[in-house]
């Protein structure tokens, strides 16, 4: 039995006044959604509903509403985080129906989507959450039997008991528990006790997804409602110079035309104000087909930057190929020491055999499906946001002091996103929404088309990799060196396997700057460093001529019995336990194999995963016939939702590396639309993906990020075997397979 | 402007707009059928698909003025109660993650099926090849729809 105290999360436990008397009557949000396999319709509704918490309310008639706190952008923690809840409340999850809460940061800590940390950072709260609500429903039921609270046990929303055979319902009492005390502690289920985490729920919002109901920050709607563009400049390193809006402005549905100013000169920016282009020009009209027909008969000049502190590369306007000629001579001279174990020089310099490659990656776009967009109805007192954001706790701050309005006069409501990848964690196109907003005095949606999105990215950095390996006369692994940089920065982590693992490592990093605005992509720096690592590993076990599952298999063992350093931030024995599992399910056979199959490990963001790809060429390319994936996460919430997502991660990694990137010139993206940007396509992604999880007892971990990297290197991997040649250059499908 | 009688899901509708608009917006914004997803306003991503006359096509190419008498099914009337055999593969193989996409899979995969009720894998891979998935579900798109084919 484990008990905890409540205290450390008593303020997620604070309760609107108004219901110190009992109960309170709260609508059906359009936010909402039902647990139940039915359709909503068919649930009958409470006439009251009691909050016994923030993160949950009862109806008299036993249906809960559990509020999901963090933002959805497809990882599905809008039916995870509430199961959680409910596991401890101990409720059928049938009489479950979600509502995505809004940003409140007096009830809710952290409510972001990022870095695969709502699950394991909220798995305390959550749990907490349910049990203290069980706790005081308990209470009540004592209280109305007048009998011992520990003879009070509960079974799926009934409180039972057992000695007089009484039973009653939650929603029965859920007035009384609402009224009491929130106990000082509580005692938490054991994991063997779970029937609702472990067990595979259906996403709460599926019925509304295949039935095109409204979901998204695109659907938002209000009375009176106008629809707003902006054009920004065409390349990063420009802006506004002058605009003539007589055209645009005479077009039908036409309201306004002006300038926008996303933030203030003196406005400090933090880590999600991202803005290459600080000044737009916003059209406003009736409908989105006026505006963006509108927007065609703009007439705008843009000019070169000059002299501006906004500017990191003032000489101007960047080109693919001079990043590629700066990345390579960065690349070729040492950079900034970063880890350093034993002699590394001294290593090479003894070796009987050295392999060194470099690996590159260009930006990449997060294309979301669902493109920026946010409504905004700013008035001089308040501001209604509505939209797709997975930063709200720290927009709201960039608003408030934007808008000069106080923090408490800032409303934000999360719709479900359609995607996020990253690009939503910086919402300058929320503050671009609620200045127009403010200008125009009424309710503004604004809509970034396929090519605003595309162009206006918070791009994944370019990156460039220098391995090294020194293998002694007997094959060991004997030095190590990484030297990685990027533009504009680098994806290095230093203290990662095979850091710990070779005696003699050396770490180094480089920067360069740019004008081009980039950010954190699905799993940052991961991205691209498991596609480098795991190839060249794979290509340092070919040279010392072993298996190279084997081969990563000895290096965690001496990781793990004779570690080298003390910053090693990874765990040799779960690292080692993902790819024996991948090993045994796939039937991996060490030396020769008909197979062109392909191996690759990687851990980030607290999981560990391993893959092996296989591939089979037709009429010259390659085909993935199989993907398998192992997964240490800890303990699984919902296990089809975490198999679905490691399938998703596996379409999205093989697509990336193969097939995607974004090249400039002048500035200028040279993509901005589907029609040139290449995505993975249903025919191209694997076959078959068979998924397998470590078992074991560890608290949650994330799933978001883990299993986006690792297959990129399995991949490179299997088309070695399949081809014949290495993979060094992203997007893979450069290379070869298009001519 | 003009005035166009349009039979959306089987009801006649009537809107006045530029001839020239689209009907992804016609639907979005004029008849607050939001089921139909903008993506890329240039027929690659396939998020806005929907039926004239059962057959699949992108909503954002196809202008208002060109769609005359034919009859236009969107998501939210590919069945009354939103159990087309798609709708209900959908939901047992839960194939959403973000779920942007899946109402222009669904009516693209819909179209396929009127087309060849029992299609192959390589048939789905074929059919599909327009409808980008961001979130990459589409091995369990492509079970969904067998399952679908199969219930029929």
């Amino acid at each position: 039995m484990t008990i905890v105290k409540t205290k450390i999360d008593r303020r997620s436990f604070i309760r609107s006044s108004v219901l110190a008397g009992g109960g309170m009557l709260l609508g059906f949000s359009w936010l909402a959604s039902s647990c139940s396999t039915n359709t909503p319709k068919e649930l009958s509704m409470p006439d009251e509903w009691f909050e016994i918490n923030g993160f949950l309310k009862i109806g008299e008639n036993g249906l809960v509403t559990i509020m999901s706190p963090n933002p959805e952008i497809g990882q599905n923690v809008k039916t995870s985080m509430p199961m959680i809840v409910a596991e401890e409340l101990d409720v059928d999850w049938k009489n479950v129906i979600v509502e995505q809460a809004p940003l409140n940061t007096d009830i809710f800590t952290r409510q972001l989507a990022g870095g695969s940390q709502s699950i394991r950072q909220s798995w305390p709260a959550l749990r907490m959450a349910g049990a203290t609500a069980r706790e005081m429903l308990r209470q009540a039921a004592a209280q109305k039997w007048n009998v011992p609270i520990e003879e009070v046990t509960t079974e799926a929303g009934i409180l039972i008991h057992k000695n007089s055979n009484k039973k009653v319902g939650y929603g029965e009492v859920a007035s009384a528990a609402a009224g009491l005390p929130v106990p000082e502690e509580v005692e938490l289920k054991e994991i063997d006790d779970f029937s609702i985490i472990g067990t595979s729920r259906k996403n709460v919002d599926g019925f509304k997804i295949v039935t095109g109901q409204p979901l998204f920050g695109l659907d938002y709607k209000k009375e009176g409602m106008l629809i707003a563009m902006v054009a920004h400049p065409p390349a990063f390193g420009m802006k506004l110079k002058s605009f003539d809006a007589t055209d645009a402005k005479a077009m039908p549905g036409i309201k306004d035309v002006f300038v926008v100013k996303t933030y203030n000169d003196d406005y400090e920016l933090q880590w999600s104000d991202i803005t290459s282009y600080n000044e737009l020009v916003a059209i406003v009209g009736n409908t989105t087909w006026e505006v963006m027909t509108a927007k065609l008969m703009l007439n705008v000049e843009w000019e070169p930057i000059s002299d501006s502190n906004r500017m990191n590369v003032p000489a101007g306007l960047e080109s693919t190929a001079d990043h590629i000629k700066k990345m390579t001579e960065a690349g070729a001279k040492t950079g900034r020491e970063v880890r350093r174990d034993g002699d590394p020089e001294a290593a090479f310099k003894n070796a009987a055999k050295i392999v060194e490659q470099i690996y590159t990656a260009p930006f990449q776009a997060h294309n979301t499906m669902e493109p920026m967009n946010f409504f905004a109805d700013v008035k001089e007192d308040e501001a209604v946001m509505a939209g797709p954001i997975q930063t709200p706790e720290f927009m709201e701050k960039t608003l408030a002091a934007r808008l000069g309005l106080p923090l408490e006069k800032i409303d934000i409501q999360m719709t479900r996103m359609g995607g996020g990848f990253g690009r939503r964690l910086y919402g300058h196109f929320m503050v671009e929404a609620a200045v127009i907003s403010q200008k125009v005095k009424a309710p503004v949606k604004l809509v970034y088309s396929r090519e605003d999105d595309m162009t206006y990215g918070i791009y994944r950095p370019a990156y460039h990799a220098l391995y090294r390996a020194a293998l002694d006369t007997d094959n060991n692994l004997i030095g190590f060196h990484v030297r990685m940089g990027g533009i504009p920065s680098s994806p290095l982590h230093a203290n990662r396997f095979p850091a710990g693992a070779v005696d003699n490592y050396l770490a180094e990093s480089w920067s360069i700057d740019t004008n081009i605005s980039t950010g954190a992509f699905r799993a940052p720096g991961s991205n691209f460093n498991a596609v480098a690592e795991q190839s060249f590993l794979d290509e340092v076990a070919e040279a010392a001529g072993k298996d190279p599952i084997q081969f990563r298999l000895d290096l965690l063992k001496s990781a793990q019995e004779n570690p080298v350093g003390e910053r090693n931030d990874y765990d040799a024995a779960r690292y080692a336990g993902v790819l024996e599992q991948v090993r045994e399910k796939s039937g991996w056979e060490s030396g020769a194999s008909d197979k062109n199959r392909g191996v690759a490990a990687y851990f980030c963001h607290n999981s560990y995963v391993a893959n092996v790809v296989d591939i089979e060429m037709k009429d010259g390319r390659p085909v993935i016939q199989k993907v398998y994936a192992s997964t240490d996460c800890g303990i699984v919430v919902n296990p089809d939702a975490a198999v679905n997502m490691i399938e998703g991660s596996i379409v999205d990694g093989i697509g990336h590396a193969m097939y995607s990137g974004l090249t400039f010139n002048e500035g200028q993206p040279e993509q901005e639309n589907f029609d040139s940007y290449r995505l993975i396509r249903h025919a191209e992604s694997p076959k078959e993906i068979e998924v397998h999880f470590v078992k074991n007892e560890i608290d949650p971990t994330g799933l978001g990020e883990p299993p986006y990297p690792p297959v990129m290197g399995a991949l490179a991997n299997a088309l070695y075997k399949a081809t014949g040649e290495r993979y060094y250059h992203q997007p893979f499908v450069k290379n070869t397979f298009e001519a | 402007m003009a005035v166009f009688n349009l039979n959306i899901n089987g009801k006649q509708q009537q809107v006045d707009v530029d001839p020239s608009t689209p009907m992804l917006w016609v639907l979005r914004d004029h008849l607050n059928l939001v089921g139909t997803k903008f993506g890329c306003g240039v027929a690659q991503c396939g998020a806005c698909t929907i039926h004239l006359d059962g057959i699949a096509v992108r909503s954002c190419i196809t202008f208002v003025d060109s769609v005359g008498d034919k009859k236009i099914t969107t998501i939210e009337g590919l069945s009354e109660n939103g159990d087309h055999p798609l709708q209900q593969a959908w939901l047992e193989h839960d194939v959403p993650q973000c779920g942007y996409c899946q109402a222009g899979q669904i009516m693209n995969a819909a179209g396929l099926l009127i087309a060849n009720p029992h299609p192959s894998d390589e048939d789905i891979e074929t059919a599909m090849h327009g409808n980008l998935c961001r979130c990459g579900t589409y091995t369990r798109i492509k079970a969904a729809i067998k399952t679908a084919s199969n219930s029929e």
